[in-house]
């Protein structure tokens, strides 16, 4: 991390691979926070930690040089220094540690909880635990100040089959002024049920963690386990799991294209999607025998093998997919109605999406070139010949796109890696370091990067944080739908397709 | 569009035959389904679906009845916007308590007769989640369910054998 280099000094935690930890003061947790709203670089996740000693953790990432560092900072009578005070995207993740831990993020902008809806019987469940006052006042949502503006509360529960989340809309007409998210509906403790858990156990909720990315929770898991035991999967076991990644992707960009589009009232192209989806998951049920292939991937290799007959299968699928799709690809480039709901609508400036280091093809649509599978690269994608699209028009109409060259790209990927399978055995024994030590994952999942960290200790998980990349979206939507027409919301939101299970964990 | 369109007319259809109601979930139906409400309701069931707390696994498998190949419509099932439309509740997810309040009310919307189904095996008992502080650990916590459709999440075939008997328990 050379530029970051001179300011991040501190005791380097031995245990943790493959990126460094450092112990910081809360001097130098101040300096990474300029940095990070210098620009110079960017947030992968803040998370709390009730261990040994009260800690507050925050990822990092150069940009330039694709380096990843965790720092960390003790929580001297259960505050810290707010990073969100100066860096926007931080402001959520703080509310968040200091709803679950109780550590008070000082100086912080918005003190308002994030995830405890004042529904639960305690208090800062994973930190001093205490029971929950039984007042709790009212949720204060942000002021709105103007002639003639009204406000339409909508969720949790939504008018489709959607996960729930409350959206507060202030319009001016049928001009939205102010969209305010409140998530924390599917809260399911995600957190604390890792904690003690067996590493089986553990690789099951990541795997349930959000249900369309299992594949890509499976694998940053993994990987983080396996940089923690100083260990691998073997060759065959990574391609496997760069082929399930790669069917997962498929199966969710095919199912967004379409129901982009439906949001758009063109159900032609949401049927014919539909079938294409349909296509891969039946693949993926026949190889693998699961559709969603829901804890296929485990801490060492995966749990079943591809037989020739499946990779045939998937070949023929995947040619028959392609051949459909590049109708579809006409149909909607050539429908003029469609892309005038499509373009221009819903755009998030480069500027922020940089500034959120915003995940996925929410950042590849606004000019942010950044996937995991190039950098910091992970197998089997650094053997693999494939490349990134990136578009700047930021609007729904790009973000489709993004989607279509990345299906593309998929479909080639696959073919590679069937192409340069290995044989050999599935799966590692993990027993390194004596069953204990940290490790730090990031996958690129169908809707952007995946952190997973964790600290093992004599093979059980004691603490385990998976960062959804719908943490660093969710707000950008926020910011992608001011003055456009509430009409074009289910648009915006279909467009960006972020998790409600991932991020409430 | 319009090769699209004629395309459509010279391939055959991809739906496929409907598969017989699933046994585990006849027997359960038998006893929880009121005879008077069957008749009322004929072959036709209006399903409002609520998320209380899946990982979306299930979703995507209640979505995929949509598609080509399952075509729920051709059974009367169809999905519904509002509760005050809905004859049955389809549940999935642990009910996080942050959901609680949620689903009771949806339910209240509901007007009778109606049925809940839960969906998956978190809707069943809290599944993988029912250790934590934040779930309550099964729809039957919440509301009175008449009918569990099992699996991590259910196949979308799974999920049309339960809903199939359904509508069987209404004719006899």
């Amino acid at each position: 991390m050379s530029a970051l280099s001179d300011i991040l000094q501190g005791e380097r935690v031995g245990r943790h691979r493959p990126w460094p930890r450092l112990i910081v003061t809360p001097q130098t947790w101040r300096a990474v926070a300029d940095e990070l709203a210098a620009g110079r670089a960017a947030l992968l996740g803040l998370w709390g930690d009730a261990g040994a000693v009260a800690t507050v953790h925050m990822a990092i990432t150069d940009a330039s040089a694709g380096d990843i560092a965790v720092v960390s900072l003790a929580c001297v009578d259960g505050t810290f220094p707010s990073v969100g005070a100066v860096h926007p995207p931080a402001i959520r993740f703080e509310r968040a540690v200091h709803s679950l831990y109780g550590f008070v993020p000082v100086g912080a902008p918005d003190a308002r909880p994030w995830l405890d809806l004042g529904f639960w019987d305690v208090q800062f469940p994973l930190g001093a635990r205490q029971p929950a006052p039984a007042e709790r006042p009212a949720y204060a949502f942000l002021p709105v100040e103007g002639e003639s503006l009204h406000q339409i509360p909508v969720g949790p529960v939504h008018a489709g089959i959607i996960e729930p989340g409350h959206f507060r809309f202030t319009a001016g007409g049928e001009t939205i002024v102010r969209l305010e998210q409140r998530l924390g509906y599917v809260h399911k403790g995600i957190d604390s049920l890792m904690t003690g858990a067996t590493i089986e156990r553990a690789a099951k909720l990541a795997a349930r963690t959000s249900g369309d990315s299992t594949v890509a929770y499976g694998i940053a898991f993994a990987r983080a386990v396996e940089a923690a035991l100083d260990g691998e999967a073997p060759p065959r076991a990574q391609h496997i799991r760069g082929l399930m990644a790669e069917l997962e992707r498929l199966a969710n960009h095919f199912g967004d294209i379409g129901a982009i589009c439906n949001d758009a009232s063109f159900a032609i192209m949401h049927a014919h999607c539909g079938i294409l989806r349909e296509l891969v998951l039946r693949a993926a049920g026949a190889c693998f025998g699961h559709r969603l292939m829901m804890d296929r991937v485990v801490p060492g290799g995966v749990a079943c093998d591809l037989t020739p007959d499946g990779a045939n299968l998937i070949r023929k699928t995947l040619h028959d997919a392609s051949q459909r799709f590049a109708g579809l690809i006409e149909l909607y480039d050539n429908t003029a109605s469609l892309q005038d709901r499509t373009a221009g609508t819903g755009i998030v400036s480069a500027d922020l999406a940089r500034q959120f280091a915003a995940p996925g093809y929410v950042g590849r649509a606004s000019g942010r070139s950044f996937d995991a599978r190039k950098s910091p690269a992970y197998p089997p994608y650094d053997r693999l010949d494939f490349s990134v699209p990136v578009l700047t028009a930021g609007d729904v109409n790009a973000r489709v796109w993004v989607r279509i060259r990345e299906v593309e790209q998929s479909i080639a990927l696959i073919g590679q890696i069937l192409d340069s399978l290995p044989d050999g055995p599935i799966a590692n024994l993990l027993a390194g370091g004596g069953g204990s030590g940290e490790g730090l994952a990031l996958v690129e999942g169908f809707r952007g990067d995946v952190l997973a960290w964790l600290r093992l200790e004599d093979m059980r998980v004691a603490r385990c944080h998976l960062r959804d990349p719908s943490w660093l979206q969710w707000p950008l939507l926020e910011a992608a739908i001011e003055g456009n027409i509430v009409a074009d919301f289910p648009l915006c939101n279909k467009s960006f397709n972020c998790s409600y299970s991932g991020h409430d964990l | 569009m319009r090769r699209t369109l004629l395309e459509s007319f010279t391939h055959g259809p991809l739906t496929e035959t409907a598969p017989s109601p699933g046994d585990a979930a006849l027997a359960e139906l038998a006893a929880s389904v009121d005879r008077a409400a069957r008749r009322r309701l004929g072959r036709s069931l209006a399903i409002r679906e609520v998320d209380a707390g899946s990982c979306n696994g299930c979703e995507l498998e209640i979505h995929a009845l949509n598609n080509a190949f399952y075509d729920l419509e051709r059974f009367g099932l169809r999905f519904v916007a509002s509760p005050r439309h809905a004859d049955v509740l389809l549940v999935t997810g642990p009910v996080t308590k942050n959901m609680r309040q949620a689903l009771e009310r949806t339910y209240r919307a509901t007007p009778d007769p109606k049925w809940v189904v839960a969906l998956g095996d978190c809707a069943f008992d809290g599944g993988i989640f029912s250790e934590s502080y934040a779930v309550t650990g099964g729809v039957s916590q919440v509301v009175p369910v008449d009918l569990h459709i099992r699996g991590c999440p259910p196949s979308p075939v799974e999920i049309l054998k339960g809903l199939i008997a359904l509508l069987e328990a209404q004719k006899s």
